[in-house]
């Protein structure tokens, strides 16, 4: 059976791993390279890794840096920020990228993503969606790391990023984000109800439970977090554990033979 | 040292399984020429990417016979992924199109059962042992390994097959024929166990 992914987000930002809440407010948490060992070393299902600076400096993604942490890596990394082209997209795989994490430039030529599918497959290419909730209750789109609205709809811009050929919806609140207040779950249901590529749910995650509820009442495939686990004890393992009592299925690395 | 080659026809992937290669006491060495080919002792046919661009880019660098002839050199030979696909006789992601024949089968796309198996197939999935094979060593039964992928290679003949992967059904998720092998999920980001795969590939084949 697939299994649920746990996946650490690590913000990018000035040779550092940051975290904010809501989008500002950026904390420095630590260096890039020990982190990403780390959950490499602990054997996390998967690492997104966001440049959250290159689009608003208006510069290319930092291949050379990239290439050195995936070095690093013999588990799926996702990296995002600063990707304009087919170009970018091509020389981030080469560095060693598996999946490439399009967010502001699908919303300037919205055919970057069906021109990525068509020559890099589906598969590989994630289309990021930033959601602002208004105070009366409505949802926008927001790019350029959550300073620019979009006037998109969430749930319509996720149905087009599919019929353009995204294999997977990382779906982030904005409002949530590093609040540890839970997932807007709402938000997750509403966009993975309405497509058939996966959903990586993003922003609010505070506790294990909150991560169970964006799975089986969100139907979100998998479950992407940072100030659980940068300002908390608890580590992607402990959490699946928590969703394998709960009946999910989940990865445990209980059958790893040691040589 | 085992010097093996991996075949760079520009789609993608290729740091990930140099650096996997040389974790696994392998020397990597990219390669693109018929004459690369025959100088190698073993190679991987990666690839991230459509079937009918992976296939085009092949015949754009002249690689399709070469490839087809390490068959009867008998040097082995590992696809993944995209490359396992091209390795059957046909696939039909961008139309249909003509694979390197090596172990008849067609690549066709995953039909979902329903909307909870979403299309593509991304994340870790168990691969269950169909016949032991030297790829397999120190492998249980039943580990998971990452796929990312929309199509499957199904082969002709059952007896190649060596491991299936639950989903939307069952499909394959490794084929072997003699000098031949292929694997749909990425062993090179399957951690611990992905590493000991491309270990028995380098060392035990």
């Amino acid at each position: 059976m697939l299994k649920i992914r746990i996946i650490p987000t690590l913000l990018w930002k000035d040779a550092g791993i940051v975290k904010g809440v809501g989008f500002d407010s950026w904390r420095r948490v630590g260096p890039v390279l020990p982190a990403l060992k780390v959950y490499t070393m602990r054997e996390v299902d998967e690492i997104i890794l966001l440049d959250i600076n290159a689009t608003n400096e208006n510069r290319e993604p930092d291949y050379h840096s990239i290439s050195e942490y995936c070095e690093e890596c013999n588990i799926p990394l996702t990296i995002g920020g600063g990707i304009r082209d087919s170009t970018s997209i091509k020389k981030l795989l080469r560095s060693g990228a598996d999946k490439i994490s399009i967010n502001s430039a699908a919303y300037e030529n919205p055919d970057i993503i069906s021109e990525a599918a068509r020559y890099f497959g589906s598969q590989c290419i994630v289309c990021s969606i930033d959601v602002r909730e208004h105070v009366d209750g409505s949802y926008e789109c927001y790019k350029n790391c959550g300073t620019l609205p979009t006037g998109k709809d969430p749930v319509e811009w996720a149905q087009r990023m599919e019929s353009k050929g995204a294999g997977e919806i990382l779906l982030t609140s904005i409002n949530r984000d590093g609040t540890m207040s839970g997932y807007d779950i709402k938000l997750i249901r509403s966009v993975s109800d309405v497509i058939s590529i996966p959903v990586i749910a993003s922003g609010g995650a505070g506790n294990p439970d909150h991560i169970y509820q964006a799975i089986s009442i969100g139907k979100a495939s998998a479950a992407a977090a940072a100030s659980i686990f940068h300002f908390t004890e608890q580590t992607p393992l402990e959490i699946k554990a928590f969703l394998a009592a709960k009946h999910l299925p989940v990865r445990m690395i209980k059958n790893t033979v040691i040589i | 040292m085992v010097r093996i080659g991996i075949i760079d026809y520009g789609m993608g992937n290729i740091n990930s399984i140099k650096n996997a290669v040389e974790r696994n006491r392998g020397i990597p060495i990219v390669i693109n020429t018929e004459q690369e080919i025959a100088s190698v002792d073993k190679i991987i046919l990666p690839g991230v990417g459509s079937f009918y661009e992976g296939i085009e880019n092949l015949k754009r660098l002249y690689l399709l016979e070469p490839i087809r002839s390490i068959f009867s050199d008998s040097i082995p030979i590992l696809g993944i992924c995209l490359g396992m696909q091209l390795l059957g006789t046909l696939g039909e992601e961008g139309g249909v199109n003509r694979g390197l024949n090596l172990i008849e089968g067609i690549t066709r796309r995953l039909h979902p059962r329903d909307n909870s198996e979403r299309i593509p197939h991304i994340g870790w999935n168990e691969v269950n042992i169909i016949k032991y094979n030297p790829l397999f060593h120190n492998i249980p039964d039943g580990s998971d390994f990452y796929f990312v992928h929309s199509y499957h290679f199904i082969p002709d003949n059952s007896d190649f097959i060596i491991g299936i992967t639950p989903y939307c059904g069952l499909f394959t998720s490794v084929v072997h024929k003699k000098n031949i092998f292929g694997v749909q999920f990425h062993p090179e980001k399957s951690g611990i166990l992905g590493a000991i795969m491309i270990d028995n590939f380098i060392n035990r084949i």
